[in-house]
């Protein structure tokens, strides 16, 4: 049996807990260097399945900018972080948009959807 | 229409300006002006796309245009606010004479009865710093790319070094990534990090970025275009070590070193600054030197939440309303705040005791990072209030309470301590 170890920074609050994790196969047998249990939740976390939220911006016409910025409505499986990024670097949508407008519905069929972040009006001619 | 008198006038509309217009409202001014020199208001808030913000002044995890938004609709229908975009203040006089001008007005003038500071801060540039080497294209400080590549569109190079790492040269890091640009390193001179520890993670250790401590660069290199830089350790007292130096190549170099208010308005009307902050010296009210001048947001102290810029705003937009509705009386007594070694700043500076009882909140923040301190905030006589903390570090600001009708004596002043290894 090979047992394999990992070291991740806890990010829960300012004591930055390093926190070492020994696995088996993808099984995790320790969790140590953690002060607090807000830190072993951390780790099984990013460990079994790491999540991170997604910000960026997709192009808008007719608008008073640019670009729009969008966040996702919740986090994403951090694997598909660059994936979307790529989908979302080829939508181009029409002014105006309102705070929280669906701009890609169930992005890459991950159940989230990526939201506007804010208002664009449309530019006054 | 802009009037010639009212009762608050805001100096910029960022989170500070807007939250600070909301509070004088709230607090019975009639007649409240807000000078925004962008086209819109939201301030930095709408280049920082990514999210965290609100969480403790909305109780909602918001982007930053999410947060201006969101200040700026508290706003929006009250028809006592009027909020004056494209609009650049020239001058502010001890009179609380405000000097302008728009492409509608020209130059015009308006008085306040009280006014409220909150134009923020600036990055600190190269010139700074004194970084050696010719002056190449694609030197940035890491607000400027931000706009470009979140607002305008474009991005500054591709091949990027980031010299400093506090949360915005962190921020861009994995920014500059997702848009496709190489991040070769983020280069720091300080022996730790000065971003939280969440945008260590999640914007450098995600994506294999190298962060080197206690490094800093030594050369930027190329004559029209940036060619490379060369970085090299630095010892106990931030010196170069010679022998250390080694080359990176990259396209643009990104600094991230720094904030500083931005008070020329301040001192021009005669405003006091402290050495330290570089923000107006204030009072628990946030109330400047020049009576009916307040201030509140970065232009006070650079702060690393916008949470506890609407906070201190909240505080100025109240007492602006209130003095410039004749409701604040005299304190009894001034009392200063002063501070231990280990301690870098705490605004507000001095206190002006009132009659009535107040929960006056101190902002902090340390020297250096340390481990289960204890802050503590007495006067000769008693303690007044007493923090106990796991961690602490100098990019994250602390605050602590005084009740001040817990106090017996009221004429005494304050000293804020800590110790570490408790």
């Amino acid at each position: 049996m090979s047992t394999e170890e990992k070291y991740l920074n806890c990010i829960n609050c300012p004591m930055g807990c390093k926190i070492h994790v020994t696995l088996n196969a993808d099984t995790i047998i320790t969790i140590s260097g953690n002060t607090c249990p807000r830190g072993e939740v951390y780790a099984r976390q990013e460990i079994i399945n790491p999540q991170r939220m997604l910000t960026t911006t997709v192009r808008i016409q007719g608008g008073m900018l640019q670009l729009l910025p969008v966040v996702s409505q919740s986090t994403l499986p951090k694997r598909l972080i660059f994936d979307c990024v790529k989908v979302l670097q080829g939508v181009q949508i029409k002014a105006p948009v309102k705070m929280g407008d669906v701009i890609v519905h169930n992005i890459l069929n991950s159940g989230v959807d990526i939201i506007a972040s804010r208002d664009v009006k449309e530019k006054s001619t | 229409m802009i009037k010639q008198i009212y009762d608050v006038v805001i100096i910029g509309g960022g989170p500070a300006g807007l939250t600070a217009a909301y509070s004088a409202w709230k607090n019975g001014a009639k007649e409240i002006l807000i000078l925004e020199r962008d086209w819109e208001v939201g301030g930095i808030l709408q280049q920082c796309i990514h999210n965290g913000f609100g969480i403790h002044h909305f109780h909602e995890e918001l982007t930053g245009p999410g947060y201006a938004q969101r200040c700026y609709e508290l706003i929006k229908e009250k028809k006592e606010i009027e909020i004056s975009c494209d609009t650049m203040v020239l001058k502010i006089n001890a009179d609380k004479i405000v000097t302008a001008v728009n492409p509608h007005n020209g130059i015009f003038h308006m008085q306040g009865r009280t006014i409220v500071l909150a134009m923020g801060c600036r990055e600190r540039t190269r010139g700074a710093i004194q970084t050696p080497g010719y002056r190449p294209a694609g030197i940035y400080t890491a607000g400027a790319a931000q706009r470009m590549v979140n607002m305008e569109g474009y991005i500054p190079g591709k091949n990027i070094v980031i010299l400093g790492s506090g949360d915005i040269g962190l921020i861009m890091a994995r920014r500059m990534t997702l848009e496709g640009c190489r991040v070769q390193a983020v280069v720091e001179i300080c022996p730790y990090s000065n971003g939280l520890t969440r945008n260590m993670v999640q914007c450098l250790y995600d994506y294999n970025i190298p962060l080197y401590l206690s490094h800093t660069i030594v050369a930027i290199h190329g004559k029209d275009r940036v060619k490379g830089i060369t970085c090299a350790k630095v010892d106990a007292y931030k010196k170069p070590i010679p022998g250390t130096e080694f080359d990176i190549a990259c396209d643009t170099v990104l600094l991230s070193v720094g904030l500083i208010p931005e008070n020329e308005l301040s001192s021009e009307a005669g405003i006091t600054l402290d050495p330290i902050t570089h923000g107006p010296i204030v009072n628990q009210h946030r109330e400047t030197d020049i009576p009916g001048i307040f201030a509140a947001g970065n232009v006070v102290h650079v702060h690393d939440m916008v949470d506890f810029v609407s906070e201190e705003a909240e505080i100025a937009g109240k007492y602006a309303a209130l003095k410039a509705q004749g409701r604040v009386t005299g304190g009894l007594a001034d009392l200063k705040i002063r501070t231990d070694n280990d301690i870098g700043t705490c605004v507000p500076q001095h206190i002006c005791i009132q009659k009535n009882n107040e929960i006056i909140t101190l902002f902090i923040r340390v020297r250096r990072p340390m481990k289960h301190v204890q802050i503590t905030v007495r006067n000769s006589e008693e303690v007044l209030s007493e923090k106990h903390m796991s961690a602490v570090r100098p990019s994250e600001m602390i605050s602590v309470s005084v009740n001040s009708g817990n106090m017996k004596s009221r004429y005494e002043d304050w000293t804020v301590s800590i110790r570490e290894g408790l």
